[in-house]
């Protein structure tokens, strides 16, 4: 049995797939599976009316993992992410967040949490600096000007840092809203289509630079993507979406050998038209 | 507590930054409230001027507008300044920060009032230079009177900031049309008396009732009426109450509905 398994298994969990060891390779040194697990989805259900858009879904992501959250459009992947985030309440199951559950005790760690989503756009009238700095303030930063500076650096903002935000191209809107989500130092970090206006240039360079946040700071990351380039760079573990059930989950190399698949992307796509 | 003041300041800036990026804005605020005010003004010389029965109750229209538009401007510059999240689509991004909602209403509140000074003021001036009334004849009263009402209009901006949450767009005309249902039955032209008895109860149940029939009692009788602005102030405290309460349910309801994530798409 696998670790996941394992941990799984104590909490009463089941994974939808078997299978599901991690390859230690991509896994941190430093994980400790009986640790709480920064993220657990726990028989997730979302119910509008006559439509569940997310059904008995289970999985967790360990400390300090990056984990893809994939599936084709209406598989449930923003839904879940939504319920994680505690802006929709689950209509059975939960989702906890560092050991809280974020339909009741969601203020209790938002300040160590953050997220980006090309659904939500930062203010378009105020300027780089100024938006930085509100949210900055929101989440309380300590050192707020240097903290500024710091990612003013690390995503090349200085050109557009007194510039309108609505009036920056995609990929600059990108980097400011990536920027801002790495504001707090957030201990579990949540990326909705990360890279999805990029250039593959850009795309690359904003991936070296959540590696190297991820890898400084030990953070968790779940991000939704349709790259299945990116998720196979940055993702120790995959969990796949398909009409609001997982369908299968592992780490991305072994997912394509279960499936005979020669990568994630016939994988996708195999599933999706199965599934 | 710290934190929270931190958190409220963060987001008045935020508001403030939006006032100050456009001219056209800070224009806006003052433009409405300044035409009204030039309508109502020659009006008010025209019956002034005319010896006739009507000259004696042409301060009570100009006073009644004023505070009318205090009561207006005050819920607009609430719900206005909320939509702007909608509108820019940075609403999760708030709900997503550690910001409570009595924070955020607690900065919606104070920029309303910002909203209010910067509309009233050169209208109140303009008012004394253009047709020689005297807002400040209404003595202390004034401030009794501008306290209620913004309190009024910060009840009913919770409320339409939560049906916005909660039923989205739909409900965004509220925030222009809400204040029409008061209109007829909060009494700011004429006395409650002049309404038939079965609408009392509602009138008296209307906070700005008291408030209009209190700037009566001065210019008429130059009479403050404690009484009325302590009831008022009461009414205000527990409609405030139930104004928060409900921004906060539906805020909960629209988490049950999904949607908080994609609103302003």
């Amino acid at each position: 049995m696998s670790r996941i398994e394992h941990f799984l298994a104590r909490r009463h969990l089941t994974p939808v797939s078997p299978g599901t060891t991690p390859t230690q390779g991509n896994a941190p040194d430093r994980l400790d599976i009986d640790d709480a697990p920064a993220i657990a989805v726990e028989s997730l259900c979302k119910q509008y009316r006559t439509h569940r858009a997310v059904d008995e879904v289970n999985f967790i992501v360990p400390k300090g993992w990056t984990v893809g959250l994939l599936g084709g459009n209406g598989a449930g992947k923003t839904t879940t992410i939504s319920m994680i985030m505690g802006l929709v309440v689950p209509s059975f199951g939960r989702a906890m967040v560092l050991g809280h559950d974020m339909a009741t005790e969601r203020h209790k760690v938002l300040s160590r949490m953050n997220f980006e989503s090309p659904y939500v756009a930062l203010p378009g009238r105020l300027t780089v600096r100024q938006n930085l700095t509100v949210f900055g303030r929101l989440y309380g930063v300590a050192n707020l000007k240097a903290k500024i500076e710091e990612l003013i650096e690390d995503f090349e903002l200085g050109d557009v840092l007194d510039r309108v935000t609505g009036r920056l191209s995609a990929g600059q809107k990108t980097r400011v809203a990536v920027a801002k989500a790495l504001i707090n130092d957030p201990d579990v970090l949540l990326l909705d289509e990360p890279t999805a206006s990029l250039d593959p240039d850009r795309a690359e360079w904003v991936r070296s630079r959540l590696r190297a946040y991820q890898k400084r700071r030990g953070a968790t990351i779940l991000l939704s993507s349709h790259n299945m380039t990116e998720v196979e760079q940055l993702c120790d573990f995959v969990v796949i979406m398909n009409r609001g059930r997982v369908v299968a989950m592992g780490p991305p190399q072994e997912l394509a050998e279960r499936f005979k698949c020669r990568d994630l992307d016939e994988v996708f796509i195999y599933l999706a038209r199965v599934a | 507590m710290t934190q929270s003041l931190n958190r409220i300041a963060a987001m008045t800036a935020r508001y403030y930054y939006i006032l100050r990026s456009s001219w056209l804005r800070l224009l806006e605020i003052v433009y409405w409230p300044a035409m009204q005010m030039m309508v109502w003004g020659f009006l008010y010389t025209y019956l002034y001027d005319s010896k006739s029965a009507m000259a004696s109750t042409a301060g009570l229209l100009l006073g009644a507008v004023l505070l009318w538009d205090v009561l207006f401007r005050g819920q607009l510059g609430f719900t206005f300044t909320f939509l702007e999240e909608i509108w820019s689509r940075n609403l999760a991004n708030l709900m997503m920060s550690p910001l409570q909602p009595f924070e955020l209403a607690a900065s919606l509140m104070l920029m309303s009032l910002i909203r209010l000074v910067i509309g009233t003021l050169p209208v109140l001036l303009l008012t004394w230079l253009l047709f020689g009334f005297n807002v400040y004849a209404m003595g202390p009263g004034l401030i009794a009177f501008f306290l209620n009402l913004v309190l009024t209009s910060w009840a009913i901006g919770l409320v339409v900031a939560g049906l916005v949450i909660r039923q989205g767009f739909g409900a965004e005309s509220l925030a222009y049309s809400i204040m029409i249902v008061l209109l007829p039955l909060c009494c700011v032209y004429y006395p409650v008396a002049a309404l038939p008895v079965w609408l009392h109860p509602v009138a008296w149940s209307l906070t700005p009732t008291y408030v209009f029939e209190g700037m009566r009692a001065v210019l008429l009788d130059g009479t403050f009426r404690t009484d009325l602005m302590l009831e008022c102030l009461a009414l205000n405290a527990v409609y405030l109450g139930i104004g928060f309460t409900t921004f906060v349910t539906l805020l909960q309801s629209a988490r049950h509905k999904g949607g908080l994530l994609t609103m302003g798409e």
